[in-house]
């Protein structure tokens, strides 16, 4: 706790009692939206979790598959057959509010060819339709990973600077200025009395004298 | 702003793959490669993929875009599996929201209890 350094007056002490009352609606205020927020976090952590373990899973098997089709047909081959994709994929991309941070949230528009083998079955061996196929059914989770990934990480940012903010307005500000307002309250009724006993003592020495 | 597109940043090989499915492959041989391909995709890209082993190596760059929403840049595990970057990322949030891991503690938990399960062999 430390004294603002402001002079002990009347017009300081009203300024100080209205900041104080700020601060403390602010504080109040900050601590619900951190509350709320950590709530929202929690739930969008544990999907974030669950995907991408299943991600981590899946991912590396089909992948894998990929490397063994071109192993198995040559580079050149399996290379000249995802040259052109004939398949394509467009998002919608726009930010949501979420507790006035924007997030991104994304739709998946699917392209207009949705054929999903862009090479002819002749050239190459199974393995790589295999692997097409998981990592075509894989990608909307991708998707869907990224946003939530991208969400929790903003909202974890958020949370971490609103939670300073808390403990600033609860830890400094407040106690800084109650600290203040007591000491100005102290000082202008401390100046009250020196002025009553002033009064009184030139009452007596007036009246001393007259008589 | 976003073209609402699919870039991936990794091994030319292990992410050829998803080219079929429709998503823009580049190609980075070493760190360099990678921060520069990753400055000029975050211009119009809304999601890049990169790959665990790639992303560990630029992290300071990706953090540059982590407080606004797009790109969204996410790491995957290669061919080989995952080497846990990712979950650590997850770690670091919780971390940073709540002050500690207490939700996926899991791989502390699990050394912990491997390390306590001599003793209570030897105990018995």
């Amino acid at each position: 706790m430390k004294r603002i350094n402001v002079n002990p007056t009347r017009m300081e002490l009203r300024r100080l009692k209205n900041r104080l009352k700020t601060a403390i609606r602010g504080h109040k205020l900050l601590k619900d939206k951190t509350d709320e927020t950590v709530r929202r976090f929690m739930i969008y952590i544990k999907e974030n979790h669950r995907l991408r373990s299943e991600l981590e899973n899946e991912l590396p098997q089909s992948l894998k598959s990929f490397l063994l089709a071109s192993a198995v047909n040559g580079r050149s081959v399996v290379e000249e057959a995802v040259a052109i994709p004939s398949y394509s994929i467009t998002l919608k991309s726009v930010t949501q509010n979420i507790m006035s941070i924007n997030v991104p949230q994304i739709e998946i528009v699917k392209g207009t060819n949705t054929d999903l083998y862009p090479y002819s079955f002749a050239s190459v061996s199974a393995e790589l339709d295999f692997s097409i196929i998981s990592l075509s059914g894989i990608l909307n989770k991708l998707i869907k990973l990224a946003e939530i990934e991208k969400t929790c990480n903003m909202l974890a940012d958020e949370i971490e600077k609103s939670r300073r903010r808390v403990n600033a307005l609860e830890y400094v500000m407040i106690p800084d200025l109650t600290e203040t307002i007591k000491y100005i309250t102290m000082k202008l009724d401390e100046n009250e009395r020196a002025n009553t006993i002033r009064l009184m003592k030139v009452k007596s020495i007036i009246n001393d004298k007259s008589i | 702003m976003p073209n609402d597109k699919i870039a991936v940043i990794g091994d030319k090989d292990g992410v050829l793959a998803f080219k079929a499915i429709g998503v823009d492959v580049f190609d980075a041989k070493n760190y360099f490669d990678a921060r520069e391909t990753l400055k000029k995709l975050a211009r119009d890209y809304s999601i890049i993929l990169i790959t665990e082993d790639i992303a560990e190596t630029i992290q300071d760059t990706i953090a540059r875009y982590k407080n606004r929403p797009y790109p969204i840049i996410l790491s995957i595990p290669t061919s080989n599996g995952s080497n846990g970057f990712g979950m650590q990322g997850l770690s670091i949030d919780v971390e940073k929201a709540i002050g500690s891991d207490i939700l996926f503690g899991g791989n502390n938990q699990n050394n912990r209890n491997k390390k306590i399960k001599p003793k209570d062999n030897n105990n018995t």
